[in-house]
């Protein structure tokens, strides 16, 4: 493999981990807060479609995220409703977020555009452009760290630096910040949160919230900027993927940054090679397709040492004496 | 500084749907004091004062704190008008620090190292006021109940309570934990703290509050001086007739061993050891209490003897080997040997929460030709069946089809105690019989254990209560990190000499317990033990602990 080659394949992993990455840290807010979100996958696909729609119609691709984080944290405060004020099954409710957002966003897209689901591809100010970081052209002449700049850092569009930059962001928050020490305790142990006169329900909306608005810039980046307009099931399994990554980074955004980057890779070597050859065996694409979907399954069985989930994730809070 | 009282309760009433948890109930509380609040389980205790600290609103009823009429419809506001609460169960964040716990809801501002800073200094201070040590940076999984407890009321005192409530907080604690706990409450009352305390131990209220106030099915029955009243006065005051606080049993006559147990070792899936050659016997006529500090390995016994661990080592059951780790180390095939089991968690391993009672008297047995049909079970003979063991164990409400979520924590046991004895075992395993239940149970239970006894059967007790076991048993084993400390006849036994045991020590005041071996595992601390010393020893201890696994 020679270096044009492998920055290929790490600059795709940049662009497909992204997704994972918003993904898996709106899942971390989420489920440190105690809400388990298993509609990860159909907040993004209903935001790629609302986005792409919004974009196509309006040109500007700005609203078009606006409209994508909308209607995904329109799907959260549903989440939280069924969850939090009713404190109905976090599973079920997750999973009837997924069908909803599977089947409506089909629907919708036939009845306004009919185009078999599809909207139209998106063109000029209705997809993010690539950004040309400063001196990215000029240092390109420098061996090895003029490409490296110009390839790996610059030339993408500006959800993926925004996810990147989510990565401390959540960090801080998480553990430098009054309410991310509370949204931390709120996961743990909710009685001890509301015993210390706040607000459980209030707390674990917050989070909720925030797990709207990065999964609808997840499912904004897909249609708007990775791919130029919405298709059916476009999302293709990346919410589980992020959930998967979420468990193997054990709940912890520098550990999700590590897991979402090896994923995104894995898709990226599978989007790459068709056939392996590896001498006496041949691994053929489909294998290299399914490997982040085996990854996953792998992970969720806990071959990858012991993750200790929050500890009241799932619980509906009920008080009690 | 007024002089007006530090609460003050007026006609306070709560229900939750039929139930009246709470009837008109005016109480007043000095400043400065300790007021004990004393009544069987179910009485209304903690719900009024769940409602003094804004959990629940009461149906009516006044509130005042320090003369002033208050609202306090949630915990923020009880915190607000100088009111902390010490729960049964704490409620700490596990993985945090104690300097997060206690920082928790009473942050200074947005970010967090300023109020952890502030905190800081404010442990310190308070840790030098009242004798309160914790290492602000430990982790609370990492510290024992003592500390946790003692991080609990450092949480009330950085939010400048003026009043502590501690709802039963001796129940997870050392003779010697409790005694340090007792002697910071008194440094609390000294400084013009007003303290209440719940409970339902009888010699807590004699030797540390000033005044009690004794409830009953919801009422508040008495409030008394507690240097004019007297144990057996409180006890008839919360029973509402006389209780027999001895229980009468006449000398064992001890038979021939029906449970030998010779170097029982268990190891946990976690790989931590839980029993390090444990060796025991039970004879027929006998009941063994088993003593110790929860989670020193107790329980494991008693899960390995019931046929729900495995172990290695040797265990005989009317001189024939039982199988540990094999085919036949199940329940199942426990109780075919004749071992009746009534599990520490009734609740969760005694019975099925949702079940009715009458299923619920078969579980273990179910295989019972007696309840077969044909291919099907006699659902109306065991329903019959059920029926005649309620009546006989005296279960309320006699209704066999009344789900077990439905009675009251005595009654349950009394259906798993019902169902185990009723069984005629030649062994009777039996954990923590009494915890949880209302002293009207307690003295019906405890008669149950002594009669089977006097039928010639063998009986393991383990309780964390000291004094159930020395009421009840005829010999005493001490447990502690997995070791049997100690072990001799109840009646040379002494609470101090239990006490240092339980903690892993021997020393003077075990040698004075005659008939009794102490075990090489313990270490001798001469003297009367310093609760400072012992507590760092064991905190060795623990960590060396650790360091093996």
């Amino acid at each position: 493999m020679d270096f044009a080659t492998a920055l290929q394949i790490l600059d795709s992993t940049v662009r497909l981990s992204t997704p994972l990455l918003l993904a898996c840290l709106a899942g971390l807010f989420s489920e440190r807060a105690g809400i388990f979100d298993i509609g990860l996958e159909g907040k993004m696909l209903m935001a790629a479609f609302f986005s792409a729609a919004v974009a196509f119609v309006t040109g500007s691709v700005w609203l078009g995220m606006l409209a994508g984080i909308a209607s995904s944290m329109a799907l959260s405060a549903l989440h939280g409703l069924a969850s939090i004020t009713f404190r109905g099954n976090q599973l079920i409710s997750g999973v009837a977020i997924n069908f909803l957002a599977a089947g409506l966003t089909v629907l919708i897209a036939q009845d306004w555009f009919s185009q078999g689901g599809r909207t139209p591809s998106l063109i000029g100010q209705a997809r993010f452009e690539p950004l040309t970081l400063p001196l990215a052209d000029t240092l390109q002449t420098v061996p090895i760290l003029g490409p490296l700049y110009h390839e790996l850092i610059s030339g993408h569009t500006l959800p993926v630096y925004f996810a990147f930059l989510c990565v401390p962001a959540t960090w801080w928050i998480l553990y430098r910040t009054r309410f991310g020490l509370r949204l931390r305790a709120v996961g743990e142990n909710p009685a001890a949160v509301d015993t210390a006169g706040i607000s459980v329900i209030g707390l674990r909306y917050a989070a909720v919230a925030i797990c709207g608005l990065l999964c609808g810039i997840a499912g904004a980046y897909l249609a708007t900027a990775l791919q130029a307009g919405f298709i059916k099931d476009m999302t293709a399994g990346r919410g589980y993927i992020a959930l998967a990554a979420l468990i193997f980074a054990k709940w912890r955004p520098w550990y999700a940054l590590m897991s979402c980057l090896l994923f995104g890779f894995l898709q990226a070597v599978a989007l790459r090679y068709q056939n392996i050859d590896l001498g006496p065996v041949t691994l053929p694409v489909q294998f290299m397709d399914a490997l982040p979907y085996i990854l996953t399954v792998v992970i969720l069985a806990g071959f990858v040492g012991r993750a200790i989930p929050p500890r009241a994730g799932g619980e509906p809070y009920v008080k009690e004496r | 500084m007024t002089t007006a009282p530090a609460i003050e309760l007026r006609g306070i009433s709560k229900a939750f749907g039929p139930v009246q948890a709470n009837k008109d109930i005016s109480i007043l509380v000095e400043r400065g004091t300790i007021h004990g609040i004393i009544g069987e389980n179910g009485a209304g205790k903690s719900t009024l004062m769940s409602i003094l600290y804004g959990f629940y609103k009461a149906d009516a009823g006044e509130i005042f704190i320090g003369g002033q009429k208050t609202e306090i419809p949630d915990s923020q506001a009880a915190i607000a008008a100088g009111i902390g609460m010490v729960f049964q169960h704490f409620k700490l964040v596990e993985n945090f620090t104690v300097l997060e716990n206690v920082v928790l809801g009473a942050e200074d501002g947005r970010l967090l190292r300023p109020s952890l800073a502030t905190a800081r200094a404010e442990l310190k201070a308070l840790a030098s006021d009242y004798g309160l040590n914790v290492d602000p940076d430990a982790v609370i999984a990492d510290i024992g109940v003592g500390q946790q407890q003692r991080v609990e009321i450092l949480k009330a005192l950085y939010r400048q309570a003026d009043i502590l409530i501690l709802d039963e907080p001796t129940g997870v604690l050392t003779p010697a934990e409790a005694d340090q706990l007792f002697r910071i409450l008194g440094r609390l009352k000294a400084e013009g703290k007003t303290i209440v305390l719940i409970t339902h131990k009888l010699r807590e209220i004699m030797e540390i509050t000033d005044t009690v106030s004794v409830m009953r099915r919801g009422e508040m029955t008495a409030t008394v001086r507690t240097a004019e009243t007297s144990p057996t006065e409180l006890a008839e005051l919360m029973v509402g007739r006389k209780v027999l606080l001895r229980v009468d049993k006449t000398p064992a006559q001890p038979g021939a061993p029906i449970l030998e147990i010779e170097n029982l070792s268990v190891t946990d899936s976690a790989g931590v050891q839980r029993l390090r050659g444990v060796s025991l016997n039970v004879r027929a006529g006998e009941i063994l209490g088993l003593a110790g500090v929860a989670g020193n390995g107790q329980s494991e016994l008693l899960e390995v003897l019931g046929g729900m661990r495995t172990a290695t080592g040797r265990i005989t059951m009317n001189g024939q080997p039982i199988d540990l780790g094999g085919r036949h180390s199940d329940g199942q095939s426990r109780r075919a040997r004749g071992i009746g089991h009534v599990p520490e968690d009734r609740q969760r391993e005694g019975l099925i929460m949702p079940y009715s009672a009458w299923e619920n008297s078969v579980f273990g047995y179910h295989h019972d030709p007696r309840w077969q049909n044909g291919p099907l079970m006699d659902n109306a003979g065991i329903e019959a069946a059920a029926q005649d063991q309620m009546d006989r164990f005296d279960v309320r409400p006699p209704n066999p089809r009344l789900a077990a979520r439905n009675f009251s924590g005595g009654n349950q046991q009394k259906i798993v105690v019902a169902r185990e004895i009723d069984r005629n075992p030649d062994l009777l395993l039996i954990g923590q019989p009494t915890r949880g239940v209302d002293i009207g149970a307690i003295e019906f239970i405890h008669k149950q254990i002594i009669a089977l006894r006097d039928q010639g059967k063998a009986i393991l007790l383990v309780s964390v209560e000291l004094d159930e076991i020395l009421s009840l048993a005829d010999r005493v084993a001490v447990m502690f990190d997995g070791q049997i400390m100690g072990e001799g006849p109840a009646g040379s036994a002494t609470q101090v000499g239990l006490g240092c045991l339980m903690a892993g020590l021997g020393g003077d005041d075990t040698r004075d317990m005659s008939g009794w071996t102490i075990s090489d595992a313990a270490i001798i601390e001469e003297g009367t033990p310093d609760v400072s010393r012992i507590e760092a020893q064991l905190a060795e201890k623990h960590a060396d602990a650790s360091k093996e696994v």
